[in-house]
């Protein structure tokens, strides 16, 4: 019983992943296959190896570009989000005040609206402050769609902690804040990795924004980058797979790297006797 | 001087609930006090004040002559077993004694020698290397009370420490407790609601209900002079009986309730009083027996009896009442007669 039981466990598992890697797989296959040989029959493992594409990323089109602006607006926006939404978790969290619900409700309300329907009123006071084409004014709006899904994440995580660890850390003579730092935040780890890695996710991958606020090639990011290289005749298909094979490779850096973050931190989370 | 003051305190949560009504309280340096009283009696908010993990709604907290009513609890100078211990589970042995220090930065040698010192006390020298969670209840416990003993504080806050300790541990770990606070003389406040631990352990004792402090006396004069029924059958276990005072013969005044502890009772061939014997408990050195009063309306009497054979269930008997150790009450409102 228990043989099949695991057997059939097994076959889900690899059913689950072939569908799942399939296409990354094809993606990846495609980026280093020849243009010539693209529409030829499809097949997994690319008949002949070829770089030419990525070449032709860097040499002719400058994909260096939209990668780095890409990089510093995610990494950026995640360094000011995740802490504000840390210390506004926190306080959500533990202290008492009246409104608490209604203040939680509305923050989660902000990154309900849709978001094409902010983008002229943004796009305005982005002009206003003449922030247009600059990467605040994509940092900006970022941090505020991005925070509140962190700050409800944060929360939740704050609330499942013991109170009597950080009163324990104010009799032992640490502040409100150094209690936080020494003995919460460790103990959120999971939930903090957890946070960093959505709101990396969400800024890298935007479109709406980062195509409405930015005005020319040297401030695109990868999304508007990539979706922008198809021509008015005809799509490189090579090239925007291995523009999408770039893009994904930081994303999958950052979650192999926290991820153990997040399996070291839900065991010393267990261990919480 | 008193080390700790409490200054007409009172506590009214943001929900209406009153925990504390004001209470005054004085504890001297190097006393052990404690806190007894049935569950929600508020004398864990009680700590938590003195602590300064809640702010009273009125009156005043004194450590010493300094008024700290407003002071948060790091700048204290207090340290406090919780009763879930709260040792830092990402932290090992070693580094959950010294943080205290650590964080009043003190020199890290110092922080060390101390660490080391207080783990040789308490026996845990083995343990500094672990992790909380590798640790039985009464490592933990250890634990616990030496992170408050690193620093040398003002005063040891105590919750209800050995509530989660198996019973044969906790008598241990009890008597291991007064042995400390003889040999350090330090200022405690003990929270339990096991009336026996109180006994036991406290100089003083102070019993709590609804948010205030109805008697606070040395333990034997806490068991010898209830001031009202609710201390009185709060402390000593099993219960102290309560019947009406003109059934042992005592008319003035009227409707006042006479208290017989247990102990007090025995079984006899003549007497004013009748019963029938409704249970029989062996407890190994006595019985504790139920009896039915024939007069209607009054609970069953509790009567602890020496003797190697027990009366038999169903039996009849007369019930001694030793005179000169009768408890007299107000029959309205509970409080001590003489």
């Amino acid at each position: 019983m228990r043989v099949v039981g695991s057997g059939v466990a097994v076959l889900a598992g690899a059913a689950l992943l072939t569908m799942l890697l399939f296409p990354i797989c094809w993606m990846i296959a495609s980026s280093v296959t020849p243009e010539s040989r693209l529409f030829q029959s499809p097949r997994l493992l690319p008949s002949a190896l070829s770089f030419e594409h990525y070449r032709a990323l860097f040499d002719e089109r400058d994909f260096l570009v939209p990668v780095r602006n890409s990089l510093v607006v995610a990494a950026t926006t995640t360094v000011v989000a995740v802490p504000v939404a840390a210390l506004c978790g926190y306080a959500l969290a533990r202290l008492r005040f009246r409104g608490r619900g209604f203040l939680l409700a509305l923050i989660l309300a902000v990154s309900m609206f849709p978001q094409i329907s902010i983008v002229p009123p943004l796009y305005l006071m982005l002009r206003e402050l003449r922030l247009l084409d600059t990467y605040p004014g994509l940092i900006l709006p970022y941090v505020t769609f991005s925070a509140p899904l962190a700050v409800w994440l944060l929360t939740a995580f704050f609330r499942h902690l013991s109170p009597e660890l950080e009163e324990a850390a104010m009799l032992d003579g640490a502040s409100r804040v150094r209690a936080l730092w020494d003995v919460v935040l460790p103990l959120a780890a999971p939930g903090v990795a957890s946070a960093t890695i959505l709101t990396f996710l969400y800024c890298w991958n935007e479109f709406l924004f980062a195509l409405s606020f930015t005005l020319g090639p040297e401030r695109y990011t990868v999304p508007v980058a990539v979706t922008l290289l198809r021509g008015r005749y005809q799509v490189p298909w090579g090239q925007v797979l291995a523009a999408t094979v770039l893009a994904t490779i930081p994303v999958a850096l950052l979650v192999l790297t926290c991820q153990r973050r997040i399996v070291a931190g839900l065991t010393a989370g267990a261990s919480k006797g | 001087m008193a080390a700790l003051r409490l200054e007409a305190i009172s506590k009214t949560f943001p929900n209406g609930h009153t925990a504390i009504h004001h209470v005054d309280l004085a504890i001297d340096e190097g006393e052990f006090l404690v806190l007894v009283g049935p569950s929600g009696c508020g004398k864990s908010t009680l700590l938590r004040l003195i602590a300064g993990l809640e702010t009273p709604s009125a009156g005043r907290i004194f450590l010493g002559a300094v008024d700290v009513t407003g002071v948060p609890p790091q700048a204290r100078d207090l340290a406090m077993v919780f009763q879930s211990y709260a040792l830092y589970p990402h932290m090992s042995v070693r580094d959950n004694l010294g943080y205290g220090l650590k964080v009043r930065r003190t020199a890290p040698a110092i922080v060390a020698q101390r660490v080391v010192d207080v783990a040789a006390a308490l026996d845990i020298e083995d343990l500094l290397d672990r992790r909380p969670a590798q640790l039985s209840g009464g490592q933990r416990q250890r634990v616990a009370l030496g992170r408050a003993m690193v620093r040398q504080p003002n005063a040891f806050l105590l919750d209800e420490p050995l509530s989660n300790l198996d019973p044969a541990l906790r008598a241990q770990a009890r008597a291991e407790l007064r042995r400390l606070h003889g040999r350090l003389g330090v200022t405690v406040v003990y929270v339990t609601h096991d009336q026996e631990e109180a006994m036991t352990l406290g100089g003083r004792v102070a019993v709590m209900r609804d948010g205030v402090v109805e008697q606070i006396a040395p333990p034997l004069e806490v068991y010898a002079r209830p001031v009202n029924t609710f201390v009185a059958r709060f402390i000593g276990a099993p219960a102290m009986n309560l019947v009406p005072a003109s059934l042992v013969g005592i008319d003035t005044p009227p409707g006042a309730v006479a208290g017989i502890r247990p102990q007090d009772l025995s079984l006899a061939g003549s007497g004013q009083l009748r019963a029938t014997v409704d249970l029989v408990e062996p407890r190994g050195h006595d019985y504790l027996l139920h009896l039915r009063l024939d007069q209607p309306g009054l609970d069953p009497l509790l009567a602890v009896v020496a003797g190697a054979v027990p009366p038999a269930v169903g039996a009849r008997t007369f019930v001694a009442v030793a005179r000169e150790r009768l408890h007299l009450f107000d029959g309205n409102s509970g409080t001590r007669l003489a």
